[in-house]
């Protein structure tokens, strides 16, 4: 087990974001984690890597209490992270931007080792001839790569992509998708929120489905699909909804 | 270490080193004070570049360093008769403690609010010092003439102190050309650019900020304390002279913000335009103004200043100066 999410609760005033969600993710496979806008799955992840700690609740990482430790002690254990919004380090070029994930992840590498699997990283995810633009200048596709980028280069055990596919066209899809494949045949585990069906329903292994910040379903691919829960939740008829998985 | 063998370097340590020493070959003491002050201005604008332009948090009052080391520093060379090298020593150390302390809780805060307490903390410590008696109170303190005898004379004692001031502007350029260069450097920038997805990358920006607080406050407080030496009297309003920390802000980012030459062109640039501006008869009451005039400029237009522009121009340029 790499990751036990226990009875996690978190609320933000009087909105219960969160409502007693456990879950665990097992060593190298890719868990997919759905759910409707607003069902509290960016929250899970923020909840989980300490941005904003449980209010209730516990989250074991590689068998170690973590609960409300700060974002940057999972980093240095071993998760790592993308986010939906992507925040570059706007004014660092591309390979320091990586540089910053080999450096102070899991591993800590010195400048020079950390700026070779920066350049180690780059080029897997597709983005070595621009390593030495400023991130600012990439577009949102890149970007995303970018992010990816710097999640790998802290050699994370676990790594939680939340959208990593949104914005981008059918082609850089297929790529993303590619590589994702590629970092979980490496031995790393994937924790992913993704909105596009047929591609989470493809890579996952597993899926775990949330809405109005409460766990509502578990299991494969076909099980979840299958599961009226799922269905009402995401399109109310759950009628409706068979058309439409079956038409998409 | 690779990085101090680097011409980037070497070559902006050669030029001030050799700008510096001209006075003392030619025996020009009026150009010796001018080059003191500069020096000493090289020493604030490239600390105050290290919080600021490296890690983002504008330290307005960044002065209150160079005002604790100068009355640390004083008080020993007086009471203790110690030599000013280690009491200067000692007043940089005093205010590195300082900063880390204050650092804890003023750093948690951010932008505005972090510039805002910076010169709240200046302030609180001008008013403490008018407040003490043993440190002179409002009328400062003047040196006994006698103690300048310890190193032959006030005039070789002051010559000492143009020698220790060369030596902390060295090293303080030093210094901020390896934080750039180093892992801890880019932890700084990280902060700065993104403090959230800094701490997700794994950088612990607490420990980062108050470390290099601390260090930003070290080279001022040196800088501090063979000043007033130098001048052998101390009063709360000279060292603790807020107006001298915008001009710091001003010459960073003249020179160019979070860059290691930036602030000491900055520096270099600021000055010889006060000189000119204070002689002149038209603009004498008015440099304050044309200072402001001129940060209004920078910020709205070359917002990378001097070193950042050229840097912008070219690759070749972007490799070698720093």
């Amino acid at each position: 087990m790499i990751l036990e999410i226990q009875n996690v609760s978190r609320r933000f005033g009087g909105l219960l974001a969160l409502d007693k969600v456990s879950f665990t993710v097992k060593e190298n496979e890719i868990l997919g984690l759905i759910g409707p806008n607003g069902a509290g799955k960016t929250t899970l992840f923020n909840a989980v890597n300490g941005v904003f700690p449980p209010t209730e609740g516990r989250v074991i990482f590689r068998g170690a209490d973590m609960t409300g430790k700060p974002p940057f002690a999972l980093a240095q254990m071993g998760m790592s992270r993308t986010h939906q919004i992507v925040r570059p380090l706007n004014e660092l070029t591309v390979r320091e931007n990586v540089t910053v994930g080999a450096c102070f992840g899991r591993e800590k590498h010195g400048l020079d080792a950390a700026s070779k699997i920066a350049d180690e990283v780059l080029e897997f995810v597709g983005l070595k001839d621009r390593a030495e633009m400023l991130a600012a200048k990439l577009n949102v596709a890149q970007k995303k790569r970018l992010e990816l980028a710097r999640a790998l280069a802290q050699k994370p055990i676990l790594i939680l992509l939340d959208e990593v596919l949104a914005g981008l066209n059918e082609q850089e899809v297929a790529g993303m998708v590619a590589v994702i494949r590629k970092v979980r045949g490496q031995g790393v585990t994937i924790m992913m929120i993704e909105h596009l069906m047929h591609a989470v329903m493809n890579l996952s292994d597993r899926v775990v489905v949330l809405d109005y910040g409460a766990k509502i379903a578990e299991g494969t691919p076909a099980e979840v699909s299958a599961n009226e829960r799922v269905i009402e939740a995401y399109l109310g008829d759950p009628k409706v909804a068979q058309r439409f998985l079956e038409g998409g | 270490m690779k990085v101090l063998t680097s011409p980037s370097l070497w070559i902006v340590l050669l030029v001030v080193l050799a700008v510096a020493l001209i006075p003392m070959i030619a025996n020009l003491p009026a150009l010796r004070e001018e080059l003191f002050v500069l020096l000493m201005l090289i020493i604030l604008a490239s600390s105050v570049n290290i919080i600021m332009g490296y890690t983002g948090y504008v330290s307005f009052g960044h002065i209150v360093f160079f005002g604790i080391g100068g009355y640390t520093g004083f008080f020993l060379v007086q009471t203790l008769q110690m030599h000013v090298a280690l009491a200067a020593l000692i007043g940089g150390g005093v205010a590195s403690l300082i900063a880390f302390l204050m650092g804890m809780p003023v750093l948690r805060l951010r932008g505005a609010y972090f510039a805002l307490a910076t010169i709240g903390i200046n302030e609180a410590f001008r008013t403490l010092v008018t407040n003490i008696d043993q440190l002179g109170g409002a009328v400062g303190m003047l040196l006994q003439f006698s103690v300048y005898d310890a190193y032959g004379g006030a005039k070789e004692a002051s010559q000492l102190a143009y020698y220790g001031i060369i030596l902390v502007a060295l090293l303080t350029i030093t210094a901020s050309f390896m934080i750039k260069k180093s892992k801890f450097g880019l932890a700084l920038m990280a902060i700065r650019e993104d403090q959230d997805t800094a701490m997700v990358l794994g950088i612990d920006p607490a420990r980062a900020k108050v470390m290099t607080y601390a260090i930003s406050a070290f080279f001022p407080a040196l800088a501090g304390a063979l000043f007033f030496f130098k001048n052998g009297n101390i009063e709360p309003g000279p060292a603790f002279e807020l107006h001298r920390s915008i001009e710091a802000l001003v010459m960073v980012m003249l020179g160019g913000f979070g860059t290691v030459t930036g602030p000491i062109i900055g520096a270099f640039v600021y000055e010889r335009l006060r000189g000119f501006l204070i002689t002149d008869p038209t603009f004498s009451n008015a440099h304050l103004v044309i200072s402001g005039a001129l940060l209004l400029i920078i910020v709205l237009f070359v917002t990378a200043g001097v070193i950042g522009w050229l840097r912008q121009q070219s690759p070749v340029l972007r490799r070698y100066l720093e």
